[in-house]
């Protein structure tokens, strides 16, 4: 299986070597022609098997991009058509109805403030166990519809949920060593 | 434990594919933030304008970086003049999300940089060669850029001062691990960095290129040259149409390895700034803080 990683801005490369160390295969999307090639890639592989990976970043500048490049239509018609997707940080934002409108959340950014907020913690994710977690100027889920399962919430805000086959988090599983989250993101594809 | 250098050296690597812009303005910065800027620059005189207005050049007013703040969500940054740590407390106590200890500004100490491990915000530095990045990251600074030579146009000195950097690291690379302790010496830096270079081939932190980047061409050279990201000072609002233009050196970043698309982002973008060969130029900035 191949894993397509959002690679317009952020941290694209990180995810890449977490994949690498787990031994599954990443391609970069950079523009529309390397997301049709993923997509034919997708469709010739036994049973359809795939998945996206939006990372940290800045949103403001991936969504522009985005949308110059037509990415938008294309991306959000895969994801709802069951293409499985992990989005950490930026790519959670990517995901609410304010932008993708991908998963029924909305979700405040820049919620813990300026970089001079950003911390290191430890925390509960719900399937997974106490994992090392980093925000970064990060945001949280502040809406969530009923179709949204919510897998961590630290002080009172959550901050990890999954719909479907989407799996969200506030903070960089692939700024740590451990690579538990992603595992756990792919043992749910197959 | 909190570890800010390892937060703040995460920070800049949300930043890398991104290009981050000098803004003057509130307007300014909504317009690069729109363009697709990962994080604006706060200053209030481009560096073409202070090479042209002389004089002693300091950090901006406090009241000016927070209009910016307040203008946009992507990260806000400002520049302290060299060794000027009472100006970079300033800026910490404005909760600015990175301060660029910087070589534009008029330098406030011959000799000391900052102590910038003392920051809880953390610091990008200017570096023209391997012994200067290195001596920065071990004063604390979390993120590093290239010199060139700001407010020019001229990209010469940005590709010289990322291929040196390039070109030293190879050589650590190569070296045996009993040569490292000798070149440690001639760049005069702690072992332990020069042991992480030789291991990894790259620096600890996220490297940018500064300085005379006015194109999309000029974004994608760095880009292809090692740059993880470039910083664009007076390229963008001293341009013909600052928006069009930002928004194409943007996605020149992203697809930095594809000629068809930057030749077509590279049409129609007006007329660039005009720039001044470096030749002509009288301050040589990139010799500020070694």
């Amino acid at each position: 299986m191949k894993i397509a990683i959002l690679a317009l801005q952020g941290a694209f490369e990180e995810h890449r070597q977490m994949l690498l160390q787990l031994g599954v295969e990443s391609v970069f999307i950079r523009n529309l022609t390397d997301w049709q090639e993923y997509l034919a890639h997708v469709r010739k592989s036994r049973e359809g098997e795939g998945g996206l990976i939006l990372p940290g970043g800045e949103s403001t500048a991936m969504m522009r991009v985005m949308s110059d490049e037509g990415l938008v239509a294309p991306i959000r018609k895969a994801i709802l058509e069951g293409l499985p997707v992990l989005g950490t940080c930026a790519g959670m934002i990517l995901l609410d109805d304010q932008h993708l409108g991908c998963m029924d959340i909305t979700v405040r950014r820049n919620a813990y403030g300026r970089q001079l907020g950003s911390f290191q913690t430890e925390h509960e994710v719900k399937g997974i166990g106490i994992v090392p977690m980093v925000f970064i100027r990060a945001p949280y889920i502040e809406r969530f519809g009923k179709g949204v399962e919510i897998l961590s919430t630290l002080d009172g805000h959550v901050i990890a949920a999954r719909q479907g086959r989407i799996f969200v988090c506030s903070f960089h599983p692939e700024l740590t060593g451990d690579t538990r989250v992603h595992q756990h993101w792919l043992s749910g594809l197959s | 434990m909190e570890d800010r250098t390892q937060l703040n050296r995460n920070l800049a690597q949300m930043l890398k594919g991104g290009v981050i812009m000098d803004v003057t303005t509130p307007e300014q910065a909504r317009i690069a933030e729109k363009a697709g800027a990962c994080a604006v620059m706060a200053l209030e005189r481009i560096p073409a304008d202070i090479r042209a207005a002389g004089g002693v050049s300091r950090m901006s007013d406090p009241k000016m970086i927070r209009g910016i703040q307040e203008a946009v969500t992507i990260p806000v940054m400002a520049k302290c003049r060299i060794g000027h740590f009472a100006e970079a407390q300033i800026l910490e106590a404005i909760e600015i999300d990175y301060i660029d200890e910087s070589e534009v500004l008029s330098p406030a100490d011959d000799l000391y940089h900052i102590d910038k491990r003392r920051f809880r915000v953390p610091f990008v530095c200017g570096a023209k060669n391997l012994g200067e990045a290195l001596r920065r990251i071990n004063e604390g600074a979390t993120m590093i850029r290239t010199k060139g030579e700001p407010g020019t146009g001229d990209i010469i000195q940005a590709v010289r001062h990322m291929r040196m950097m390039q070109s030293e690291i190879r050589r650590l690379t190569s070296m045996n691990e009993d040569e490292l302790y000798e070149a440690a010496k001639e760049l005069r830096v702690p072992y332990n960095l020069v042991l992480f270079v030789h291991e990894n081939g790259k620096l600890p932190v996220v490297n940018f290129a500064a300085g005379g980047i006015a194109t999309p061409a000029d974004a994608a050279l760095m880009m292809q040259l090692g740059a993880e990201g470039v910083f664009v000072g007076s390229g963008i609002f001293k341009s013909g149409n600052p928006a069009k233009r930002a928004q194409a050196i943007v996605k020149a970043v992203t697809n930095y390895n594809n000629p068809k698309m930057l030749a077509e982002l590279s049409e129609d973008l007006g007329e660039a700034m005009v720039g001044i060969n470096e030749q002509e130029i009288e301050l040589i900035m990139s010799e500020r803080g070694q």
